[in-house]
């Protein structure tokens, strides 16, 4: 099926989601959709899948223009889904969720389970799915669950399968599994709709790239085009990475950690013997694709998750068995990497969430009793020294962007005397502007002799920030390196290869550099150098 | 890999060029808001969902609007239950305006019975003046007749604002607390031992006994608290289950020597010595007493504990966003304990409200309905204490009324609980109020949500 979108329009409010959007998929083509969080991808599918209504525009399916009202519509006409949240029962078996909503029955209402599963079977060979009909949802592995969805659709037929972000959920050798599948779906003549925002992946994967801004279609390009030339129609300007930062003056030892295993929600070891230290005034990037046990080890320092083995020592004392209060106070500072879900209470007006953390202790509680004058004191100047954009400070906090959400974070957790700050994604999903704000005021926790460890998933963030890097891999640290890393060695550690020159040790900041030249990474200045020579020599 | 070692001001990351570190370009807008909130829309829980729209959901004039809309439906089922109304439908086409007046007469009359019986019925002020002097007027009590309605009114809400402010506390730590009944028995039987079992001065034992119906319903409370805190059983279940287990165990001790009247055969307690009386306010022909000031009293109490103090600030931040709480270092299974606890307290005290202000005794029914209409009362109220004052006023002033009613109209009492149902019913359904009365939702919130929704691409 040739779907063609032309003009498409939506608007919310003063806000154009999607601005005169055109598009063209032919059949048997792998149409990528790459954009920034927050471009117009996940909108404009919306359109197409009949979730909402354009303003403004047609939708063609072989030249016949089709008004798509609800997904019902969209999946007649030959539309396919896989949402970036699977629409998936947990304690039904594949097949029955393969059937929800398509349901076939033997005549009395019996449900035909057998060419229920006989199909899935059949769809699950044909396209190298490997999915057992039988199994229940809830047991399997999140790229098995994406399978799912694919099979849903193929179920109903479609033509043309919409991809949101089908990447974000899995690790590279599922991945994989997934390009491999999307090939035979376009050997077969079906084409797919690839949304993404990681490069490589499109250039791997697409027979054509539509790069979407703002909601506007910035151009289209082959997968042949160089990072550059992508990245720039994405972000709209070339990307300039700047730090400045001065060199890291590490003191002590702030937080040791020795030898910790923490098991996950299921039960299996997340983080498995693991052991590092971070000095005062230092910043320890762990870097790593998401889901390697990042989220688990920053859980389990704050005292969030319980450790099945090793030990926590913050200042030379341990803490591994203390509460999250009981470290709070001991000067732990945490920007938890889901600001709505554990960082803020939505409800809550900004005054209030600036001392969510120290609401029992003076000048903010005298006793029993909350004075509400010094909370709101406190609010008015955070407000004003972090530049939260917010009406006023009574503002529930749900109700503010992103970016303000972080800074009332920040504000709250630099408010206390911190001796180390745990920072876990902390820029995810906000904008360029908030971003070097939130990294500003880390750097400048670090020059006050903080121990700083930031989780992040994105490369740039350790790069720009961080004094020394460490790769998490299936829970373990597969190395330590100095930022002047290059890219591709830090690939290979946090795809599990570990080099045999360097192995996981502590020390693994200095020793390796030889020449400041080597610095590859051209957006690191030579106070970085300087300061990699300076730890090493410390640590030494 | 395409790192440009040549060009330093402008290499491009091949990593994830999504979120660059480079300051904005004070050209360039800033990303639009909506765009990384959506990033971290989450869906809450049922549970969480239905407090919210309990607490946030409506606004005051629906919350009135649903009442007059209940009294206009209560009003028609009245008529329309009336056999005199009913024949006059009969002869409708003959004399259509008679069945209309004739169920306008009878709604209006119950209603009438129903205001006389819980505000203010102006009988009472003539009778005063039918005696031989005012001194005599206030001797016999004919001046306080004037003022019973209201007293009943206080009586019957009384019971109703401890009970709905145990609810409407537990509902603001985000437990639901289903249990008042079993609280209530438990302040109960600890109330009534202390009444009559016990001998002590007169003051004195008012407070031991006021302090004992708090102190057995906080254990039943706290018993539900901490299975929550250490095993995770979920609380609803508890709670319904132990409404049971006290419900029979209540039935069984007062089946015993230690709690039975002696030469009674049915399950009554011993009275509770009059001592143990909580005082009466307005004299002795008026039934309110002190119980309905210290209603008043712990609603404040309760308003001042959410809403000024470290321990409620933990309470609200367990109820909207555990996790967040858990983050700042507050203890989640310790705040469910403490809440229950309270929770437990406040319907303990309800129990002393009834056993010591108005029943003097306790039998194998004396919890009534409470336990259930304080979830009612918590919920018009929505969760909050002076809600929760105005609508056990509301239910006090509904029950005391229909029983007037019922004294001298035909209309069944029963047409109370509808009317209490269906205030409850329009008030769970904030649109069905909007669509019947026409008014239109404030959309900025909307608008924002619709926008969350479809905007994260």
């Amino acid at each position: 099926m040739r779907l063609e979108l032309r003009g498409i329009t939506k608007r919310y409010g003063a806000l154009v989601a999607n601005d005169a959007i055109d598009l063209t998929v032919e059949p048997g083509q792998i149409h990528a959709l790459l954009g920034e969080n927050g471009a117009g991808k996940t909108t404009l599918m919306n359109v197409l899948y009949g979730l909402t209504q354009p303003d403004d525009g047609e939708i063609l399916a072989d030249g016949q223009p089709i008004t798509l009202r609800s997904p019902k519509d969209a999946i007649r006409v030959g539309l396919g889904m896989v949402h970036q949240h699977f629409m998936l029962v947990p304690v039904f078996t594949v097949a029955e969720n393969v059937t929800l909503g398509a349901e076939r029955s033997r005549g009395l209402g019996l449900l035909d389970r057998r060419g229920m599963r006989r199909e899935v079977r059949e769809l699950s060979e044909r396209y190298g799915l490997r999915v057992d009909p039988d199994a229940l949802i809830e047991e399997l592995p999140v790229g098995v669950q994406q399978r799912v969805e694919i099979i849903k659709a193929l179920v109903r037929e479609a033509q043309v399968l919409i991809l949101d972000e089908p990447t974000s959920v899995l690790t590279p050798g599922e991945t994989n599994e997934l390009f491999t599948i999307m090939r035979q779906l376009r050997a077969d003549g079906r084409s797919i709709i690839f949304i993404s925002h990681k490069l490589r992946e499109v250039q791997e994967i697409a027979d054509v790239i539509t790069v979407i801004r703002r909601g506007q279609v910035m151009g289209q390009r082959p997968p042949s085009a160089t990072d550059e030339e992508l990245a720039a129609l994405m972000v709209g300007r070339k990307v300039v990475l700047q730090v400045s930062k001065s060199p890291a003056a590490p003191g002590e030892v702030v937080l040791a950690v020795e030898g910790l295993s923490v098991p996950d929600d299921r039960g299996q070891l997340a983080v498995d013997g693991v052991s590092f230290s971070v000095r005062g005034g230092e910043i320890l990037g762990v870097a790593g694709v998401q889901g390697n046990g990042q989220t688990e080890l920053c859980e389990a320092l704050m005292g969030l998750r319980p450790v099945s083995a090793g030990s926590v020592r913050l200042a030379g004392r341990d803490i591994t068995a203390q509460t999250p209060r009981q470290r709070i106070r001991a000067g732990v500072g945490y920007i938890p990497e889901d600001r709505q879900a554990d960082g803020l209470i939505a409800d809550f007006s900004v005054a209030d969430n600036m001392i969510l953390d120290v609401y029992d202790r003076p000048p903010y509680a005298k006793g029993l009793a909350l004075d509400l004058a010094a909370s709101r004191a406190n609010a008015i100047a955070r407000v004003a020294q972090f530049d939260v954009r917010t009406t006023s400070v009574d503002t529930p906090a749900g109700t503010l962007s992103g970016g303000n959400q972080q800074k009332v974070i920040l504000a709250r957790e630099f408010g206390r005397d911190l001796q180390l700050l745990l920072a876990c994604q902390p820029t995810r999903g906000l904008d360029v502007g908030s971003i070097e704000f939130v990294h500003r005021r880390i750097i400048s926790e670090r020059d006050q002799g903080v121990a700083v460890v930031i989780i992040s998933a994105e490369l740039d963030e350790v790069y720009a920030l961080a004094d020394r890097i460490a790769v998490m891999y299936e829970g373990r640290i597969t190395g330590f390196r100095p930022p002047s890393v290059p890219v591709e060695e830090l690939g290979m550690l946090m795809a599990g290869a570990v080099p045999t020159e360097a192995g996981p040790t502590e020390a693994g900041a200095g020793p390796a550099r030889t020449d400041p030249a080597e610095n590859e990474t051209p957006e690191h200045t030579n106070n970085d150098s300087a300061q990699n020579d300076q730890s090493a020599g410390e640590s030494a | 890999m395409s790192d440009e070692p040549g060009a330093p001001e402008s290499p491009v990351s091949p990593e994830s060029p999504v979120s660059p570190e480079s300051p904005v370009p004070p050209a360039e807008p800033p990303a639009d808001p909506a765009g990384t909130q959506a990033g971290d829309g989450r869906r809450p829980r049922l549970g969480r969902l239905l407090i919210e729209s309990i607490v946030e959901g409506n606004s005051v004039v629906v919350t009135i609007l649903a009442i007059v809309a209940a009294i206009v439906v209560g009003g028609l089922l009245i008529a329309f239950t009336d056999p005199t109304v009913l024949n006059a439908w009969g002869t409708f086409f003959a004399a259509p305006g008679h069945a209309i007046a004739r169920a306008w007469d009878s709604a209006a009359g119950a209603y009438i019975a129903m205001f006389e019986g819980s505000i203010f019925n102006p009988h009472t002020v003539s009778a005063i003046f039918q005696q031989k002097s005012l001194g005599v007027a206030f001797s016999d009590g004919t001046v306080s007749q004037v003022f019973n309605p209201l007293s009943e009114t206080a009586v019957n809400a009384t019971p109703l604002i401890f009970a709905g402010l145990s609810v409407a506390l537990a509902f603001r730590a985000g437990l639901f607390n289903i249990g008042a009944q079993s609280q209530f028995i438990g302040g109960a039987l600890l109330c009534t031992w202390l009444g009559f079992g016990v001998s002590l001065p007169p003051v004195i034992h008012v407070v031991v006994c006021v302090l004992g119906a708090f102190v057995g319903g906080a254990v039943i409370g706290w018993l539900v608290g901490f299975l929550k805190a250490t095993t995770g059983a979920h609380e609803v279940i508890v709670t319904i289950m132990l409404n049971y287990v006290l419900a029979d165990f209540l039935a069984w001790i007062l089946g015993t020597s230690g709690m039975q009247r002696p030469g009674r055969s049915d399950l009554v307690s011993p009275l509770i010595a009059g001592d143990a009386h909580l005082p009466l306010l307005l004299g002795s022909h008026l039934r309110v007493n002190a119980g309905f000031l210290l209603a008043l009293a712990c609603a404040a109490g309760v308003w001042w504990l959410l809403n000024r103090s470290t321990i409620g600030f933990e309470f609200r931040s367990v109820g909207a966003n555990p996790s967040a709480a858990r983050s700042a270092g507050m203890s989640v299974p310790r705040s469910w304990i403490l809440v229950m606890l309270i929770a437990g307290g406040l319907a303990g005290l309800a129990s002393s409200a009834v056993v010591q202000g108005t029943d003097f005794t306790l039998t194998f029914q004396s919890y009534g309905t409470y336990g259930i209409d304080a979830i009612t009362v918590a919920l018009l109220g929505r969760a909050r204490p002076l809600g929760v004052v105005l609508a056990a006023l509301l239910f006090g002033a509904l029950h005391a009324g229909g029983i007037a009613m019922q004294a001298s109209t035909s209309t069944p009492l029963t047409i109370t609980t509808v009317i209490q149902s269906l205030v409850v019913l329009f008030v769970a359904a904030p649109p069905l109020v909007r669509g019947i009365f026409r008014l239109h939702k404030a959309t900025a919130r909307g608008a924002g949500q619709s926008l969350a929704k479809g905007w994260n691409g």
